[in-house]
């Protein structure tokens, strides 16, 4: 009899468990549409980058045939030439010299040039190519273009640690001028730092005086904490903008309580950023503080104290034990948001203070290079994700039992 | 509360300093967006108190010009858009985890949940570069999908939590007594997550009403929104305009989240009261 009816049974709960997700599958479809895989396109940017690749087919086939390193004999030249006339008269020769000229700073106008000979007369030779054309003759040019015919690359991923391929095979670091990316991840993660701790210097005692205040005066007290909870970014970095201007209010203030002897420059600098941040997330990690410390029955500190222990140590050893979930959750909560911050460090933030979003925005939007872009957002993506992976994991936030 | 029955002159002045502590950081949390709010009244074009004189000509700005009002009526258009999006595919998936039978949910909350986590700007990037692709930058629907993305975390949690009291025998009673589903759904179920429906609606509308990376990067430059507006005008020349567009925002931000909260209390309430 069972044998018989197990099948039908299992049946049936397989249908019943489909009909809620096909409840859910619109939504679905459309993060997969709109969220996922916009994601995974662009960072499989960072990785794949054939565009150098298509350009060249004929030098590439010729650089295989080549016998060494350095700059290769004359049937590279050739062929690099046929391909640079071809790409010129397809008019994709501008995306291959911008391709370039991110592996190889400076190369784009030399490229250019090339391609507009090379359509014009015919090339003769190796040596006459690179008297028209100094760079030519160089080995980093053909390094350059040697590491392009691979479609997949690590270039991006390792340009985004201040890292490259050396001549000699191995991975070392670039060139102090061009390194860039470490200092801006380092910054991101010390302003994310400080950011995170303001925040739990200023939310910590004011969670405990809420969590023993009158349920009335408490909640009057979580209203002024969701105001600004509830006021998009936007709105409070263009009130800081405002208190933060030389002749603005919060150098008024400073000057009339005699802190400062002259108006400060707030503005653009790494103080203000800080300041405005601060206010920003100060909810963020203020909630989840309360939210835990509401469940410790606050008798037990004084049953610590009834037991003969100093105020620090119930404190210590009774209290602090129990409200840590809370804290770590906040606190990990406002890292993870500073990490990705992006409008307040534009309007707020001078140009030594811009981090790694902006950067993100930055080459997209001046330099056009979305290979660096999706790099960068790979690393920042990989940093959030995993601490959010942690938060949930190891301290079981439910972000949404906060407000 | 925080003070023992007989306090020691040491605890009197460790709560005094508390008290102290806290009132500053009140004041440093609620005193900066209001700021704006007075400013924004100004006669004068400077940011500074005290006003030179009181006049609505910041105002008559952000609600007369064209280029402003055509920035509202994008926020509005797009939150508008957004919103219903948002509200009827959140809410028909957190009805759908509230079945116990859900497969996987261990991994589909984390995924729903995910748009807040991800930083911003790679979203809008990634955003960028695929409707490029598939011909949906600098169109509305394209913005719209983009922050009903954004919006829709909030619908299906507000929703989910009205649901968590309701009791998913009355569906089995409305089926018994002859019912189709969708009835059932409209005349029992709808009506009591109703509040929890609406309050997941205006979460989803400020966010989109709020939102300004997505549309810096999808937007056309007749597709600027208040928010994008306040950006560059921040960016690039700061007018009293700003604390203007400012101020209604933060008024219609904090109204609706206020009425959101009122209506997600009320359908716990309900959720409440139908399960005694």
């Amino acid at each position: 009899m069972s044998s018989i009816a197990l099948p039908r049974l299992r049946t049936r709960d397989q249908r019943e468990s489909l009909r809620p997700f096909a409840l859910a599958t619109p939504l679905l479809l459309l993060l997969f549409f709109s969220f996922g895989a916009p994601i995974a396109a662009l960072l499989s940017r960072a990785v794949y980058e054939p565009t150098i690749a298509n350009a060249l087919p004929r030098a590439i086939a010729a650089l295989k045939q080549d016998s060494g390193a350095g700059v290769p004999d004359e049937p590279v030249f050739l062929a690099f030439a046929a391909d640079l006339k071809e790409a010129q008269a397809q008019g994709s020769v501008q995306e291959f010299a911008k391709s370039l000229n991110t592996r190889l700073s400076g190369a784009r106008s030399q490229v250019l040039r090339i391609a507009r000979n090379a359509g014009q007369e015919q090339a003769t030779s190796k040596e006459a190519m690179i008297k028209a054309s100094p760079l030519l003759g160089e080995p980093r040019f053909w390094a350059a273009i040697r590491e392009g015919a691979n479609r997949f690359t690590s270039f991006f991923l390792l340009s985004a640690f201040d890292l490259r391929w050396t001549d000699q095979g191995t991975i070392g670091a670039v060139p102090a001028d061009q390194a860039v990316f470490v200092r801006v991840f380092g910054r991101t993660f010390l302003i994310a730092t400080v950011v995170t701790l303001s925040t739990l210097a200023l939310a910590f005692p004011l969670a405990y005086l809420m969590t023993n205040l009158r349920p009335a005066i408490a909640g009057i007290v979580l209203v002024l904490v969701l105001l600004p909870f509830w006021t998009s970014i936007l709105v409070r970095t263009a009130a800081w903008t405002v208190i933060l201007q030389k002749y603005g209010l919060l150098n008024d203030l400073l000057l009339w309580l005699g802190l400062t002897s002259q108006r400060l420059e707030l503005m653009y600098s790494r103080t203000g950023l800080i300041i405005a941040m601060t206010h920003i997330q100060l909810p963020f990690t203020l909630l989840p503080i309360y939210s835990v410390m509401r469940s410790v029955p606050p008798s037990q500190l004084r049953a610590a104290q009834s037991l003969g222990a100093q105020p620090f140590t119930a404190f210590w050893r009774v209290y602090l034990p129990q409200v840590m979930p809370g804290v770590l959750a906040g606190c990990l909560l406002t890292f993870i948001l500073c990490l990705g911050y992006y409008i307040t460090p534009v309007l707020i933030g001078g140009a030594s203070d811009q981090l790694i979003s902006n950067f993100i925005a930055n080459y997209v939007n001046a330099e056009l290079n979305w290979e660096m872009a999706a790099a960068l957002s790979f690393v920042l993506l990989a940093s959030t994700l995993g601490l959010y992976v942690t938060m949930t994991r190891f301290f079981g936030l439910d972000l949404f039992k906060m407000g | 509360m925080l003070l023992s029955p007989y306090p020691t002159a040491a605890e009197r002045m460790r709560v005094g300093a508390l008290w102290v502590w806290c009132v500053l950081v009140l004041v440093f949390l609620v005193v900066p967006i209001f700021v704006p709010v007075p400013l924004s009244f100004n006669s004068g074009s400077f940011f500074t108190f005290p006003l030179a004189g009181l006049s609505t000509r910041w105002y008559e700005v952000v609600l007369g010009t064209d280029r402003w009002r055509a920035a509202i009526g994008n926020s509005l258009l797009i939150g508008f858009g957004a919103t219903i999006l948002a509200t009827v595919l959140g809410t028909l998936t957190a009805i759908g985890l509230s079945d116990p039978k859900f497969p996987a949910r261990r991994f589909v909350v984390p995924l729903l949940i995910s748009p807040l986590i991800v930083p911003v700007v790679v979203t809008a990037v990634g955003t960028y570069l695929f409707y490029a692709r598939v011909g949906l930058a600098n169109t509305y629907a394209g913005i719209i999908l983009a922050h009903t993305v954004l919006a829709s975390p909030f619908v299906v949690v507000t929703v989910g939590a009205s649901l968590t009291g309701f009791d998913r025998n009355l569906m089995r009673a409305t089926s018994i007594l002859g019912a189709k589903p969708m009835t059932g759904f409209f005349r029992v179920m709808l009506p009591l997550i109703l509040p929890g429906v609406l309050s997941g609606a205006a979460f989803a509308f400020v966010t989109s009403f709020d939102e300004v990376v997505v549309v810096q990067f999808l937007a056309n430059a007749s597709q600027r929104t208040l928010p994008l507006e306040m950006f560059t005008g921040l960016r690039e020349q700061l007018s009293p305009a700003i604390t203007a567009a400012a101020t209604l925002m933060m008024g219609l931000s904090i109204l609706l989240l206020i009425v959101a909260n009122l209506l997600a209390r009320r359908s716990r309430r309900i959720a409440g009261a139908v399960q005694e």
